[in-house]
């Protein structure tokens, strides 16, 4: 089962950072290469061009799009340049398969109790179908969570992230209280669900920001994982959905992908229907939906109840 | 009449009572209210040993959440406000009590208030003391309290409530001690056979006083300043306590309504704090002289009136949403109406508001013991109704809650919340004794002034 799924995310192990950052830098590159700036390599990589045609182009002309660890960490508070992540999940694929959660707290070492993600029975009517929603941070552009912070250890990135300072957070819960989706979660105690306690400087799976051997009586949520996009993957929950239910992007390239498809964003966006979970509260999330019609699969009740112990 | 004469700022009509029954006066009163500083009774004593009992439990229990964490609580992701901010709520709400009979009442001229200045004052410094306690006690780290100063956000309603909280602390504090001057002068000179530090103290608190003109005159002027000060401060903490709901989107707290709605409630409940001080300390110090039953019956219809306007928010506050049932706020209002928290809910309104104010409409109900039974039966409405205001919303989140572990959907205050928010209570109750062990729980030249006797005397202790 185990490796089943270790299996399957490296299958779907994706140079992101490059597809995604593409569009933009496709064209820049090109243009270089037209005034002879630098020598070609020979190497050639695909990119999404800004029309959404795939083009080869050569491995110089790209800019790097990721940023390595150490930098990011320095950029903390400020986020990727040039990017504004977004997520998109498409919820006529989703099964309850729970396998986001999984690859989530695996790649945050996390276990039971502590979900970043969770996958919700929603049913808005007596009459209206059920279906499961994957929900977490929506890393909203108007964010009440980061407005109430006493002390800005939660705040906005430029690059669309909401992200939390472990080292700074006094652990006064308002932007729990003040978050309208549930999506904060707290250390209560001293390694809360901490799966695998990691040296520190073992930077590899943990968030910009979140102090592993000082975590008690923190905030804590999803990140977007971006110690992994700025790798050049997708974000664990991409990778290890089993039916490509949850795609991820860069709105400024206007692509997302779930790993195995790519779709132009805006265009996905109006051809589905998207919409934003609770959208009447104006907090703008970062998280579209797609709504679940033409499902690929029969809703199935759940008939094991999960997360049942601290 | 020599310089010593006190010269009336407010031009109070003095009666004309004989110099020698005036001076009678001032010595009984005097002795009446020195009685309880000079000597404790085994009473006394056994009450504030049972208090320190109770803070050391809490203490301890503090001891065993700083080493584990906040999950010795009943605290969790979707409940994680609870107990300690329901506490801090009721005791920011008992603390507004000090501008209402201090300020708003010396203000309209209300003569009656006089003897009960500076319980109110000492239950409102007592209650904000121990509410910056509790919110502390609340955090997940304090130990980065600093971060507050370094890192603060002007933006966030934490920090306002930082600077009014302790705004209103300082304000209160000097609120409590200016009027309180000639008193310790007093102490300084007549308990000499107190313990050396206790003198110390009072020679010390006294600075110097000797009842000179000047002194006097600046003393009343400065107390005249706070206490239009104290009001517009009184009202700002528990609006911004209020906000800190109030500013998010969860429904029953986003309400427009909330900081009026507070501070009406917070009146109300400092009012009746104010009754069972009273009727202890009438009690327990044979204040019988001061506090009277005009003031009881003057009191009760205080609580009478500020029971009204509360129930008038909760009107606003309850009724209009339930008008609507809107989406989410109705599963909240459902359970509150009739669901698993009505039986709280409808104790709380009926006899923590509703009957009061029924009851207290008839003359009798307004004598001591009437009124300081029902005066409880507000109190713990009033502290019942805070835990309403937040646990129920808490956890009632937009999004269903699901796959979670079954003591994250509900919320019950362990043993350890349970010790710290009783020790926050005795501690506010030892702070109010053990300040009324050390100094005349009533204001003598206040209650003298007001009865319009010359204060003459009283510069001239020693005689
Ligand atoms: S979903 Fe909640 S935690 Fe995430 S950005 Fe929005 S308000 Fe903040
Ligand atoms: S819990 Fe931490 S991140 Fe959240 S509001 Fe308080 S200090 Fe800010």
């Amino acid at each position: 089962m185990k490796e089943e799924n270790e299996n399957n995310s490296r299958r779907k192990f994706l140079k992101f950072g490059l597809l995604a950052g593409g569009a933009t830098i496709a064209s820049i590159g090109l243009q270089k290469n037209i005034m002879g700036e630098t020598p070609a390599s020979g190497e050639k990589i695909k990119v999404m061009t800004p029309d959404g045609k795939l083009v080869e182009i050569d491995s110089t002309h790209l800019e790097k799009s990721g940023v390595d660890l150490t930098a990011y960490n320095k950029e903390l508070r400020d986020g990727i340049a040039g990017k504004k992540f977004i997520k998109v999940i498409d919820l006529a694929r989703c099964a309850n398969a729970r396998k986001c959660i999984q690859g989530c707290q695996e790649a945050h070492s996390r276990q039971a109790p502590v979900e970043f993600l969770k996958v919700i029975k929603m049913k808005e009517t007596e009459l209206s179908a059920p279906y499961w929603m994957p929900q977490s941070c929506n890393h909203c552009d108007n964010p009440p969570c980061t407005k109430v912070c006493p002390v800005d250890a939660t705040f906005k990135r430029k690059d669309g992230i909401v992200a939390i300072d472990s080292e700074r957070c006094i652990g006064c819960r308002f932007c729990m209280a003040a978050c309208p989706y549930s999506a904060r979660s707290f250390n209560w105690g001293e390694n809360w669900g901490i799966a695998k306690v990691k040296a520190d400087g073992d930077a590899s799976c943990i968030s910009p920001g979140e102090n592993l051997s000082n975590r008690m009586g923190t905030v804590q949520k999803c990140d977007f994982c971006p110690e992994m996009t700025s790798r050049g993957e997708l974000p664990a929950c991409v990778q290890s959905c089993p039916n490509g239910t949850i795609f991820f992007g860069d709105a400024n390239e206007d692509v997302v992908s779930n790993g195995e498809d790519t779709f132009r964003l805006s265009e996905l966006l109006k051809k589905r229907g998207a919409y934003r979970y609770l959208e009447d509260l104006g907090t703008e999330p970062r998280v579209y939906y797609l709504p679940p019609v033409n499902r690929q699969f029969p809703f199935e009740e759940d008939t094991v109840k999960h997360n049942t112990t601290e | 009449m020599d310089s010593h004469t006190y010269i009336d700022l407010d031009h109070h009509i003095h009666t004309t009572l004989p110099m020698e029954e005036q001076k009678r006066h001032r010595v009984e009163m005097r002795e009446d209210v020195l009685r309880p500083v000079r000597h404790t009774g085994l009473i006394g004593k056994v009450w504030i040993v049972f208090l320190i009992a109770v803070m050391l439990v809490g203490a301890y229990a503090y001891y065993l959440q700083l080493k584990n964490g906040l999950k010795v609580t009943g605290l969790r992701d979707y409940a994680s406000w609870g107990l300690y901010i329901s506490n801090f709520v009721f005791f920011v709400a008992i603390s507004l009590v000090g501008a209402l009979i201090s300020s708003v009442l010396r203000l309209t001229n209300f003569e009656w208030h006089r003897p009960l200045t500076r319980i109110a004052e000492i239950i409102a410094v007592a209650g904000i003391m121990f509410a910056g306690l509790i919110i502390i006690i609340d955090m997940g780290r304090p130990d980065r309290i600093l971060n507050l100063f370094i890192h603060g956000r002007i933006q966030s309603p934490i920090v306002w409530d930082v600077i009014v909280v302790s705004t209103y602390f300082v304000s209160s504090a000097l609120f409590l001690y200016l009027p309180l001057i000639p008193a310790i002068a007093l102490c300084r000179d007549q308990l000499t056979n107190k313990p050396a530090w206790q003198r110390w103290m009072y020679k010390f608190l006294a600075i110097g006083w000797d009842g000179n003109d000047q002194q006097w005159k600046i003393m009343k002027r400065a107390v005249s300043i706070l206490s239009v000060l104290v009001i517009p401060l009184a009202i700002s903490i528990h609006t911004v306590t209020a906000w800190l709901f109030a500013t998010t989107l969860r429904p029953g707290w986003d309400s427009t309504n909330f900081g009026p709605y507070f501070v009406a409630g917070a009146f109300q409940a400092g009012t009746a704090c104010v009754i069972i001080a009273m009727y202890v300390f009438r009690k327990a110090y044979s204040f019988e002289k001061y506090l009277t039953d005009v003031h009881f019956n003057n009191m009760g219809k205080l609580l009478v009136f500020l029971s009204m306007v509360y129930a008038y928010f909760n009107v606003n506050e309850y009724l209009v949403p339930a008008y609507k049932m809107r989406g989410a706020e109705a599963n909240l209002l459902n359970d509150l109406f009739t669901g698993p928290y009505s039986p709280v809910y409808w104790g709380v309104q009926v006899f923590g508001m509703a009957l009061p104010v029924i009851i207290l409409l008839f003359k009798p109900a307004r004598r001591p013991l009437p009124l300081v039974i029902i005066s409880l039966s507000v109190v713990v409405g009033a502290w019942l109704k805070r835990y309403l205001i937040v646990t129920p919303i808490m956890l009632h989140p937009y999004s269903p809650i699901q796959n979670v572990p079954p003591n994250w959907s509900v919320y019950f205050p362990t043993w350890i919340e349970i010790s710290i928010v009783s020790a926050s209570l005795a501690g506010v109750l030892l702070v109010i004794t053990l300040f009324s062990k050390l100094f005349p729980m009533i204001s003598i030249w206040e209650t003298l002034e007001g009865e319009g006797i010359d204060l003459e005397e009283m510069d001239n202790q020693k005689s």
